[in-house]
C-alpha cells in the first residue's frame, strides 16, 4: 500500500471534520514549517526555488486554515500550532527582508540626507543653544578667569591654562613629526566622541532638556578655550587647528544633540497622533540621523589623528576643514536623491 | 509548552490584524524572561570579549619577544586599533547584528524563547521591524543601564558628589519604566517603536481524536465505550480543551481523579484499571458533539452555560 493510499484511508476514517479537515492540510503546514525553519536560521541555500516561491501561497494557506479552525474545531494544539506557525511565517513575510547590505546603500544614497533634512528644525534650535554656549562660555571666561578652570575639563588643561605664554599654547598646536602612534590615538578619540554623541541622543529622552544643556556645557568648554587662545592673538591659529577634524566632530554632535532633541519633543509635542505613535516615528528617524553621526565621527576621528597633526599651516588647515564641512552640507542639504519607494 | 500555558494567561494577550485579515494573538514577553536574556546576553558578550582581549594580549606578548626595533611598535600598535575596533562593535553590533536578523533575537532571547518585533500601529495592523527600530532600541540602551551604572560606580569616591543618588534614581527610573505601561516597554521600545513577544515553537501534536480508544475499543480492557446525549451535554468547550491538556500531560495520578469527577457527573461506576481509554472516548465524543453544534452556531463556553 503506498504512503498516499494510507493517507486517503486515514483521513476518510477519521470521525470528526475537524479532523479531515486538518489530515487534508497537515502536510502543507509541515512545508511551510520547514521552510520558514530554515529560514530563520539563516539557511537560504537550503531552499529550492519552487520552496521560496510557495512560500507567501503556504503563509495563506495556513492562515486561512486558522481561521477556518477557529471556526469548527475545538482542538486546542492544533489551534496553538497553527497560531505559532502563521506568526512566525508572518515574520518572514513580512519582515526585514532586505538585509543589511541593501539597507546601508539606502542609507548612504538618500536615506541618511533626507532623515538629516527632517529633523532641521531640531538642527536650528541646538546649533542656537551651541553658539549661545560657545558665547557664554567666552562672556564668563572674560569676565572671570576663574571661570576657566570650571569650564575646562582637567584632562585637557594641560599646558593650555589662563596665563601661558605664546610659545606653549603655539607648542599646543603643532604637529607630530610621525605618524606612529596615531591611529591608535584615532581609534580612543572615536570610542570618546562616540560616547559623547549617543549620550546627547539618549538623553533627547527626557523631552530633550538635558541634550541642550549638554550642548551649552560642551561649547562652553570650547569658548573658554578660544577665549584663552585669543589672549595670545591665536584665535586663527586655534580654530585653524580645530577646524580639520571639528567641522565634521561638532557637526556630528550637533546632529546627535538635534535627533535627540527631534525624540523629546515628539514626546512632548505629539501633535494629533498618540504620544507612542509620535514618539516611535521620531525615534526611528532620529536612529538613522544617528546611524550618520556614528560615520561622521570615525571620519572626525581619522582627521584628527591624522591630517591635524601632520599638516601644520594655518591655511591648509582651514582648507581641509572647510572642505569638509562644506561637502558634508553639500551631502546632506543639496543631495536630493530619494531612495527608491521612499516618500520623504 | 510556553505557548500552551500563555494561552490562558490573557493580560499579556494581543492581538495584531496582518494585512489579511487574520487576527493573530501575540503574546507579551514576560519582564522577568526579558531581564534573564539580558543577563545571558551580557554574560556571553563580557566571557567572548574577555577571552578575544586574552587572546591579543598573548599575542601581544609574543610580540614583545621579537626584537627588531621599529617594525615591533607598529605591529603593536595595529594589534590596538584592531582591538579597540573588536571591542567597539562587539559591544554596540552584538544586540544589532541578532536582532536584524531573521528570528530577530539575540542568543539570551532564543534561549528563553522571545524575541523582538515592531509594535503595531494604531489601526491594530502589523508593520516590519526595520533596521532603523533595532537601532534606536539599542542606542537606548545607553542611557537606560551603562550611564547610571557608572554614576554608581564613581559615586563612592566622592569626587561626583549627588551624582551617585542621581545616577541610582535614574536607574530607578528606567528599570521601573516596564512596570508603568500595559505593554511592558522598556524606554528603548518606545522610541523605536518595537517590543518583545514570546516566539511561539510550537509543534503540531498528535490529534487526539483519531488515536486509542477515542475511535474504537480500549486496548487494556476490550470494552468500547459510549455516551449518551445527556452524558455529553454536562460540559463545555473550557472542560473539553482542560481534558486535551489532562490526556497529553499524560499523569497518572491527573487521569485518576479527571476520570473520577466526569463519573461523579454523570453518574457511571468509576472502576479502575482503564481511566485513559474511557477518558479518550469521552474526549472525542464529547469534542465530536460540540463541534456538530458550532456549525449550527451554538457553542458552550462551559459546564455552566447552556446549550
Amino acid at each position: 500500500m503506498t504512503a498516499l493510499a494510507t493517507d486517503g484511508g486515514a483521513i476518510e476514517a477519521a470521525v470528526l471534520r475537524s479532523d479531515r479537515f486538518r489530515l487534508a492540510r497537515e502536510d502543507d503546514w509541515k512545508r511551510l514549517e520547514r521552510i520558514v525553519g530554515e529560514m530563520e536560521k539563516g539557511r537560504f541555500r537550503k531552499l529550492s526555488d519552487e520552496d521560496v516561491l510557495a512560500l507567501p501561497a503556504l503563509y495563506r494557506t495556513a492562515a486561512s486554515s486558522l481561521s477556518v479552525a477557529r471556526e469548527t474545531s475545538l482542538d486546542a494544539a492544533t489551534l496553538a500550532y497553527l497560531e505559532g506557525l502563521v506568526q512566525r511565517a508572518w515574520y518572514q513575510v513580512y519582515g526585514p527582508r532586505q538585509g543589511f547590505a541593501r539597507w546601508f546603500a539606502e542609507f548612504l544614497g538618500g536615506g541618511l540626507s533626507a532623515a538629516v533634512r527632517g529633523i532641521w528644525l531640531d538642527i536650528c534650535i541646538a546649533l542656537a543653544v551651541m553658539i549661545a554656549g560657545g558665547i557664554a562660555g567666552w562672556l564668563l571666561v572674560h569676565q572671570n578667569e576663574d571661570w576657566y578652570w570650571t569650564l575646562v575639563p582637567s584632562q585637557f588643561a594641560d599646558t593650555r591654562v589662563p596665563g601661558a605664554s605664546r610659545e606653549v599654547l603655539l607648542k599646543a598646536l603643532g604637529t607630530e613629526e610621525t605618524a606612529a602612534g596615531l591611529s591608535g590615538f584615532a581609534a580612543f578619540l572615536f570610542q570618546n566622541n562616540a560616547g559623547v554623541a549617543i549620550l546627547a541622543f539618549a538623553l533627547g529622552f527626557a523631552f530633550g532638556i538635558p541634550t541642550l544643556m549638554l550642548l551649552l556645557k560642551e561649547m562652553a568648554t570650547l569658548g573658554a578655550m578660544i577665549w584663552l587662545f585669543s589672549t595670545q592673538d591665536l584665535t586663527l591659529d586655534f580654530i585653524a587647528w580645530l577646524s580639520v577634524h571639528g567641522t565634521t566632530e561638532l557637526f556630528a554632535i550637533l546632529l546627535a544633540g538635534a535627533a535627540g532633541l527631534h525624540v523629546g519633543r515628539a514626546m512632548a509635542f505629539p501633535g494629533d497622533r498618540s504620544v507612542m505613535a509620535a514618539t516611535a516615528a521620531a525615534g526611528r528617524r532620529a536612529a538613522t540621523v544617528m546611524a550618520g553621526v556614528v560615520l561622521m565621527l570615525v571620519i572626525a576621528a581619522l582627521l584628527e589623528a591624522f591630517p591635524r597633526q601632520l599638516v601644520g599651516e594655518t591655511w591648509e588647515r582651514l582648507t581641509i576643514g572647510g572642505a569638509m564641512l562644506a561637502g558634508w552640507l553639500a551631502y546632506f542639504f543639496a543631495f536630493r536623491r530619494r531612495p527608491s519607494g521612499q516618500a520623504s | 509548552m510556553t505557548a500552551a500555558s500563555a494561552r490562558y494567561d490573557a493580560k499579556r494577550r494581543r492581538t495584531v490584524v496582518t494585512p489579511e485579515g487574520i487576527a493573530l494573538p501575540f503574546v507579551l514577553a514576560t519582564r522577568g524572561a526579558r531581564a534573564g536574556a539580558l543577563f545571558i546576553d551580557y554574560l556571553i558578550l563580557l566571557l567572548g570579549t574577555i577571552a578575544v582581549t586574552t587572546l591579543f594580549a598573548w599575542v601581544a606578548g609574543g610580540l614583545q619577544g621579537l626584537d627588531d626595533g621599529g617594525r615591533k611598535g607598529g605591529a603593536g600598535e595595529f594589534l590596538q586599533i584592531v582591538w579597540m575596533l573588536f571591542w567597539f562593535l562587539a559591544w554596540n553590533g552584538y544586540f544589532l547584528a541578532f536582532e536584524l536578523g531573521p528570528r530577530g533575537a539575540t542568543p539570551g532571547k532564543r534561549i528563553l524563547g522571545i524575541r523582538v518585533a515592531a509594535r503595531p500601529e494604531q489601526s491594530g495592523g502589523g508593520g516590519r521591524l526595520t533596521a532603523e527600530a533595532v537601532i534606536a532600541r539599542n542606542l537606548l540602551r545607553d542611557i537606560e543601564l551603562f550611564l547610571p551604572l557608572v554614576l554608581l560606580l564613581v559615586a563612592p569616591s566622592g569626587e561626583a558628589g549627588s551624582a551617585g543618588i542621581a545616577g541610582l534614581v535614574w536607574l530607578l527610573v528606567f528599570a521601573l519604566f516596564p512596570f508603568f505601561n500595559r505593554d511592558s516597554l522598556r524606554a528603548g521600545d518606545l522610541v523605536a517603536g518595537t517590543w518583545v513577544v514570546e516566539a511561539p515553537r510550537t509543534r503540531l501534536a498528535q490529534a487526539l481524536s483519531i488515536e486509542g480508544a477515542a475511535r474504537g475499543p480500549s486496548a487494556a480492557t476490550g470494552a468500547t465505550y459510549r455516551f449518551g446525549d445527556a452524558d455529553l451535554a454536562v460540559y463545555g468547550e473550557h472542560e473539553l480543551q482542560t481534558l486535551e491538556r489532562v490526556l497529553r500531560e499524560n499523569r497518572p495520578e491527573a487521569i485518576v481523579s479527571v476520570h473520577a469527577a466526569i463519573c461523579r457527573k454523570i453518574g457511571w461506576d468509576p472502576g479502575s484499571g482503564d481511566e485513559r481509554a474511557f477518558l479518550e472516548a469521552y474526549y472525542a465524543q464529547l469534542r465530536a458533539r460540540l463541534e456538530g453544534g458550532m456549525r449550527f452556531g451554538k457553542r458552550k463556553a462551559d459546564k455552566f452555560s447552556t446549550g
